[in-house]
């Protein structure tokens, strides 16, 4: 199908023989918001970073835009919970940090140009920090620096974004500020993956949920098939915890 | 006309020291970011051992240098990989390896101490034709690169998992900063000395990191400090019978202390 975006097939992937997902299934289209929720260590972030072939699966497949990661890099936003491990000493202003993920569009050995600025100034623009794009990123909070790690993955217009724990240690107003934003890149069409221990905001952003118990990988469900009862163990941590 | 500029040994030097200068922070910074300063004297004293294997069997010092020193970035890189978390220890055994060796080979040569000392603490009279244009050439090299590379090595030094998804190759261009660090630190034993580069690769890239706003001016300001501390210590140790590379290295040690208690605030 055109739509589709991601196909994941039978995923398997264990570290040192403790299986962390076990056939893990699901499909998304353009559009779609996928929630992924779960306790610690139950395989959130290994699920990432395998569609970002920063592992590599033990067995089944990921498709990206109907082929593999190298191809598809291109439409492939990240953002990490950078702001938590940055090293706030690092000299580098906002702009040069954004300017910095434009190699996949650029290529080895080519300068910056003005037209590369511009797709700068227009990303920090969506996050709402074009005021600070001189500052050094170590100067800043980290709810601002956090978004400037959203305006980095947005510079290449990235068609699925991938967000792991994007507001872990940041101060309410800001989480609130970053989530209204990544509403609206889902809003105008942008696919979004996310992890967060915010299971709430999660079930109120997200269209499709991945559930990991404290075991793995459980189920992936449609916000629509789950009923009150279910979200309402989901939210009591019943579906995180299966002995609980 | 200065009487300094009237030596043609010391115009030489000149030119040497100035192209070393610029070449040295631009290696300098992503190693200084990427905490991984201790490799230039790890680099260094294998390029030692180089430069007594070159004196013995009798080819130039610096291309026995160069040999060395690349066959060292190369062993720290695997051996990083061997000890994981204390990777540290890597730089430690390879410059180890390298002092032993060179201690060994030195009890050869004849007037060992001599040779081996001019290139420890650098020489200004020693350059010779062949050593000047291969300076100049490898130091173009360097600069060439690291000017092909500059938004290569910020995403690297910034970010280097987010580097690596964005395609850049990583492990290719870490391993070109390496053997480029190995050709800068073997050109400059000749003159700054091969136990005072490592300073010049540090030093000018810490005082500019005090006070630059940015990763641009970061560089900008490490090469302006560099060669100035390079070209004033060449001043100062002709005119009161010093030695260049160790004029240089604490030149540069006062104005990082100046810079620091009178830094502007950020």
């Amino acid at each position: 199908m055109n739509n589709e975006v991601i196909n994941v097939e039978n995923l398997t992937f264990e570290y040192t023989d403790t299986a962390v997902l076990k056939n893990v299934n699901f499909k998304l289209y353009k559009g779609d918001f996928l929630g992924i929720i779960g306790a610690n260590g139950a395989g959130k972030s290994t699920l990432i970073k395998l569609i970002l072939n920063l592992l590599t699966p033990d067995s089944g497949k990921i498709e990206l835009f109907g082929t593999d990661f190298a191809k598809a890099r291109k439409k492939i936003g990240y953002v990490s919970q950078k702001a938590n491990s940055f090293n706030s000493d690092f000299p580098a202003t906002v702009k040069e940090v954004v300017r910095a993920n434009l190699f996949a569009e650029k290529g080895l050995f080519k300068p910056y140009t003005k037209k590369d600025d511009e797709k700068v100034l227009s990303a920090l623009e969506l996050v709402g920090m074009t005021q600070y794009r001189n500052k050094l990123i170590g100067s800043l909070s980290g709810g601002e620096q956090q978004r400037v790690f959203i305006a980095r993955a947005l510079v290449r217009e990235p068609e699925l974004l991938l967000m792991d724990e994007p507001t872990v240690g940041i101060d309410a107003k800001s989480v609130h500020d970053i989530m209204e934003i990544i509403k609206n890149l889902n809003r105008n069409g942008m696919t979004i993956i996310m992890t967060n221990h915010d299971t709430p905001t999660l079930l109120e952003v997200s269209n499709k949920l991945l559930i990991f118990c404290e075991h793995g990988y459980e189920e992936f469900v449609t916000m629509s098939d789950l009923s009150l009862e279910r979200i309402s163990d989901i939210l009591a941590g019943k579906r995180l915890h299966k002995h609980a | 006309m200065l009487d300094i500029f009237t030596y043609p040994f010391m115009i030489k030097a000149f030119f040497v020291a100035f192209m070393i200068a610029l070449c040295a922070p631009c290696i300098g910074l992503p190693i200084v970011l990427k905490r991984f300063s201790a490799i230039g004297d790890a680099t260094s004293h294998s390029a030692l051992g180089g430069i007594a294997f070159g004196l013995l069997i009798g080819i130039n010092p610096i291309i026995g240098a160069v040999v060395f020193s690349i066959v060292a970035v190369l062993s720290v890189e695997r051996l990083r990989k061997a000890f994981g978390t204390y990777h540290e220890i890597a730089t430690v055994i390879v410059m180890s390896a390298g002092i032993g060796l060179t201690a060994v080979l030195s009890a050869f040569i004849k007037n060992g101490s001599a040779n081996i000392s001019s290139f420890m603490f650098g020489s200004i009279v020693a350059i010779s034709d062949f050593e000047l244009w291969l300076s100049l050439i490898l130091c173009a090299v360097v600069l060439v690169m690291t000017f092909l590379l500059y938004k290569e090595n910020f995403a690297i030094t910034f970010d280097e998992e987010a580097a690596a998804l964005s395609g850049i190759p990583v492990r290719l261009i870490n391993f070109i900063v390496m053997l480029l660090t190995a050709i800068l630190v073997s050109v400059a034993s000749r003159i700054v000395g091969a136990l005072m580069i490592s300073s010049l690769l540090v030093i000018p890239v810490a005082n500019a990191m005090l006070i630059s706003k940015s990763y641009k001016q970061t560089l900008t300001l490490s090469i302006v400090f560099s060669e100035f501390i390079t070209l004033a210590g060449l001043f100062v140790s002709f005119y009161m019978n010093l030695r260049p590379g160790g004029t240089i290295v604490l030149m540069g040690v006062v104005i990082l202390v100046i810079t620091a208690i009178i830094k502007p605030k950020k």
